[in-house]
């Protein structure tokens, strides 16, 4: 069992956070003409880095989502940032 | 009969025995006893037979690692097996049943099964029983399988205590080094935890300790002071079994025989590893004979319990570390008479050891002990990651060097000396760790002869020989992870614990490779068995999965409804004791004919606030929410990025910036994730704001011709007039001093009123609604009736007539994914391919003939050409008092035209319908719009 930090509540188990996105993916204007692979590419790749990742999650008790880098092979948590300052 | 059994020395209250059974037959045994040291006290020989062979099994070690001696064990009427004699402490009237033996261990009828060895080899129900079908034999052998039986009693009150804890340095083990470390770390400053498994702490201290000038009682006396006074906490009887991410730590604490165990989750922040080490045995033929022991485990038998294990035993060994406990037992009195490991060394007796034979010479004896070398503890190092080296000084795998997270010490790290191990403990402890002492420890390898003569055992008690071993390197079974799986080496009760390294030994040899490169089996949690009510605790039903409860329960419970839970909530499904069906009827008539009252409470209530409120909502939803003017409401779905239909439902302008989105009652928290996710995620959180206020208002609907007939008596400020108040349109009141909120929109499909209160009036408002409806001869109704008249409507329920794949153009939704300008989510997955298929399975209704009853929820249409293959399911069906029979559908578009006939199959039986539009009620809305 892990433990994440929430920039607004600290450190705490992983049961209490949830997985929105990895870093870093934009949705792309629909209003525009969009190819189905350039869609298909956003709704189903995902990067799943070896080592360092960046990752949208939500900690569902205060229902922040921020900015968790960690490591994914040594389980390793480098930091958390909130969206704001993350510029996301 | 205490034969063995010495007159002083060893932790055991002498002044306290105690009585306890053993296959059939009583014994006595003292205070601090376990089953195999009180049995072996009693001069008991044979306590199991072996998994395959039925082999007589003796006790092989005085701990964790013993392979024989498991048992079933029943006192006070409760019964457990696989328990281990020799963990479990006796107590008084304690009844313990070998297994794999009847009637007893010592008089097995299954014996015989041993003289068919030769044909139950490694692989033997690999080989035999592939032909004709392995699924026929298979009862017959899962009957004869098995070590003890589960007893079908329920335990009652066994529930583990869940206990969440966190520590600066967690010490597993409290032997000499562990101890010293969790002193040196309390006396710093630290908080530390020290857990050891056993009874009284010191470890092998009292096997070892009397050589190196220490009095073991004092001394370890003393360390647990220091640590207590220091504010270390001890926990005994406890077993750390498994490391996990983030320094979590698995401890499970026995409560007593028949007692739930308790459950720890410790955080450490350093784990100090003090588990010792294991004494290997040694690969010889007929080396499962009882008698047979571990020499270390003699030596704790001696030191702890004050049992001589054999009175002229023999010893082979093949390491330095066996002298001290070898002249601890002829300092007690034993005559041992050392031997050295050669070729064809034999054991001899039928029952129990009568000692060895070497070529023709035979060397009488009571017991053959053996000590194969040490073999560092090191399953919890290898659960958090910890890599091993070879040490060829050692002959075993060590921990390769420490981590800020976890560090080895003492016999677990290969540090055998006494002195050694406290000087290397106590520098872990104050947080300064010193490098791996070299060693005096000496041994040298016995070497496996493989093509032997006799049988020689490897793991005692899943019956692999080193033959197996040899079947399956000339097969190719040499991967030790294959080796395992095809022999069943490791994978008996202890999981090899003793006979991994032997293994190991015998593959490296067999394939005349060094250990190191045949490699070891992945260790996993747990180190021992723990029984699954561990995780389980008092999260069980309603507080494994807590049901949410009405505010208006307790009104509900005066009329007598039948409770139900839907979607998470306990809500009434009908009201009173009478026949269910005939019940839910009466309610779906009346409340077409006159009105129902119904609760709502559970509609979702969130509300989105703010300049960018509209945008928002806009973007959230399939719908144009744009248009949507202040007072009026619209219905639509969100969709995932997908395009598939999430949600539908309501959505209520309250004002300029700020809406309320009504969601479906089991998807609250899913929809304000997904609002909360997009609202910070791609928008600007600061000009939007997402609040849940489901619970913070309880809603009362009232359904049907004589809805507004019903609300007119209350006492509100809120006109109810057509004009004044149309479909779909919502306005705010107050009834008396309670605010009001009525939204006049339909799930039913007749006039209808969803009034809210805060959740503190919900008894005044249910008590003036259902008094005012008595007035009218209208009763409350519950969710049953509700879903048939929806049903008679068309409406859909989201996840029951809809399913991963249906896009709102299916349910007929098609104007905003051909016209709506702004972006939303899932729009474009609603122009692939696969969105504009032909064949995509569409919202339909389906009648049956004149005189037939409903269909069955979940039967599938089918075509059966050119083959015989599903077009679809049904998804809702219900017989209704209003229309007759009635079911919704999704079925492929190419075979849903109304008035076409399709088969639908359910349970053999094929029936002949009619597709029809959704709707079956009311088809124009005149009494949507009364």
């Amino acid at each position: 069992m892990q433990i994440f930090t929430c920039p607004f509540c600290g450190p705490r188990d992983e049961r209490e956070f949830h997985f929105i996105a990895e870093a870093g993916k934009t949705r792309p204007d629909t209003l525009n003409q969009i190819s189905d692979e350039d869609w298909a590419a956003y709704l189903h790749s995902h990067r799943n880095e070896k080592g360092h990742v960046r990752e949208i999650w939500m900690h569902t008790t205060c229902g922040e989502l921020f900015l968790l880098e960690r490591d994914s092979v040594t389980m390793e948590v480098l930091g958390s940032t909130a969206l704001r300052e993350a510029g996301q | 009969m205490t034969t063995r059994r010495l007159n002083s020395g060893g932790l055991i209250d002498r002044s306290k025995p105690i009585s306890f059974w053993f296959d059939g037959k009583t014994y006595e045994g003292f205070e601090g006893d376990t089953l195999a040291s009180a049995l072996l006290a009693n001069g008991v020989s044979i306590v199991g037979r072996s998994f395959k062979y039925h082999r007589p099994r003796g006790v092989w070690s005085a701990w964790v690692d013993e392979p024989n001696a498991i048992m079933n064990i029943r006192l006070n009427g409760k019964e457990q097996p696989n328990c281990l004699a020799t963990t479990t402490y006796i107590e008084e009237g304690m009844a313990a049943r070998s297994v794999n033996a009847f009637p007893t261990a010592k008089y097995d009828i299954k014996g015989g099964l041993d003289l068919f060895h030769r044909f139950l080899g490694a692989g033997f129900y690999y080989k035999t029983f592939i032909w004709p079908d392995w699924h026929l034999f298979e009862p017959a052998i899962r009957k004869m399988a098995g070590l003890g039986a589960v007893d079908r009693e329920v335990l009652e009150d066994f529930q583990s205590a869940q206990n969440h804890a966190k520590c600066d340095v967690l010490v597993v083990g409290g032997g000499a080094a562990g101890l010293t470390a969790a002193r040196a770390a309390a006396e710093a400053g630290k908080d530390v935890v020290l857990v050891d498994d056993q009874r009284v702490l010191g470890g092998s201290l009292y096997r070892c300790g009397a050589t190196a000038d220490i009095d073991p009682d004092e001394w370890v006396a003393a360390q647990k002071t220091a640590i207590e006074n220091a504010g270390g906490r001890i926990l005994t009887h406890t077993t750390a079994y498994g490391v996990y991410d983030h320094g979590l730590v698995a401890l499970v604490q026995s409560q007593g025989f028949g007692r739930a165990p308790a459950l720890w989750r410790m955080r450490a922040g350093q784990v100090i590893m003090a588990t010792g080490a294991l004494d290997r045995p040694i690969t010889f033929a007929k080396n499962d004979l009882p008698g047979t022991m571990s020499l270390n485990a003699a030596g704790e038998y001696l030191a702890r319990y004050g049992v001589m294990a054999a009175n002229k035993p023999l010893v082979m060994r093949n390491n330095s570390h066996a002298s001290a406990t070898i002249e601890n037992l002829r300092a007690a009195g034993s005559k041992v008479e050392e031997i050295d490991h050669v070729d064809g060394i034999t054991n001899q007796g039928r029952k129990h050891t009568t000692g060895l034979r070497i070529g023709k010479d035979q060397i009488d004896a009571d017991g053959v002990l053996v000590s194969g070398g040490l073999t560092p503890l090191v399953h919890l190092w290898r659960h958090a990651g910890g890599k091993l080296d070879w040490c060829e000084t050692r002959q075993a795998f060590v921990p390769k060097p420490a981590t800020d997270a976890m560090i080895a010490i003492g016999a677990a790290n290969g540090t055998y000396d006494l002195a050694q191990a406290i000087e290397e403990a106590e520098a872990a402890g104050k947080g300064t760790p010193i490098d791996r002492p070299s060693t005096t420890y000496t041994t040298t390898l016995i070497d496996t002869k493989p093509h032997s003569k006799g049988r020689q055992w490897i793991d005692f008690q899943h019956d692999v020989t080193l033959k197996d071993i040899e079947v399956a390197a000339r097969e190719n079974y040499v991967s030790v992870e294959h080796l395992k799986r095809y022999t069943t080496l490791g994978m008996a009760f202890d999981q090899g614990k003793t006979s991994n390294m032997a293994g190991l030994t015998a593959m490296a040899a067999l394939r005349g490779k060094p250990i190191p490169q045949v490699g070891t089996t992945t260790f996993r949690p747990p180190f021992v068995p723990v029984p699954l009510e561990i995780y389980h605790g008092a999260k069980t039903k309603q507080l494994w999965s807590p049901v949410k409860r009405l505010p208006l329960e307790d009104k509900h419970r005066d009329l007598d409804a039948a409770f139900c839970e839907y979607g998470g909530w306990l809500r009434p499904g009908w009201y009173g004791s009478g026949d269910r069906d005939a019940t839910i009827q009466k309610e779906a008539k009346a409340a077409r004919d006159t009105a129902g009252i119904f609760d709502g409470s559970t509609l979702g209530k969130i509300e989105v606030m703010g300049p960018d409120a509209e945008a928002f909502l806009n973007f959230v939803y399939y719908n144009t929410i744009k248009s949507l003017k202040p007072g009026g409401i619209r219905y639509g779905f969100m969709l995932t990025e997908g395009g598939i239909v999430y949600d539908d439902g309501v959505v209520t302008r309250v004002d300029q910036n700020r809406f309320i989105v009504s969601c479906s009652s089991s998807h609250v928290d899913g929809v304000r994730t997904h609002l909360e996710a997009w609202r910070q995620d791609g928008n600007d959180p600061d000009r939007i704001f997402v609040h849940d206020q489901t619970t913070a208002w309880a809603t009362v609907t009232v359904t049907g011709p004589k809805a507004r007939d019903v609300l007119s008596s209350l006492d509100t400020t809120i006109d109810l007039a057509p004009d004044a108040f149309p479909h779909m349109t919502f306005r705010e009141g107050t009834m008396g001093a309670i605010p009001l909120r009525i939204a006049r929109v339909s799930f039913s499909g007749d006039l209808s009123y969803e009034v809210s209160v805060p959740t503190g009036h919900a008894e005044t408002l249910w008590n003036a609604i259902t008094a005012a409806g008595k007035e009218q001869g209208v009763s409350p109704i519950g969710l049953e009736a509700m879903s048939i008249l929806r049903a008679e409507k068309g409406f859909i329920i989201i996840g029951k007539d809809t399913d991963g794949e249906t896009m709102p153009h299916d349910l007929g939704f098609t104007i905003p994914r051909a016209k709506k300008k702004a972006a939303f989510i899932g729009d474009r997955s609603l122009h692939t391919e696969k969105a504009n298929a032909d064949d995509r399975k569409v919202l339909v209704g389906l009648s049956v003939p004149d005189g037939e009853p409903p269909l069955a929820t979940g039967a599938h249409a089918f075509t059966e050409t050119p083959t015989r293959r599903s077009l679809g399911y049904v998804t809702s069906s219900y017989q209704s008092p209003n229309v007759g029979p009635i079911a919704l559908a999704i079925i492929e578009a190419p075979h849903a035209k109304v008035g076409d006939t399709i088969k639908i199959w359910h349970k053999e039986e094929v029936r002949e319908v009619t597709i029809c539009d959704p709707c079956r009620f009311d088809s124009e809305g005149g009494r949507l719009h009364a």
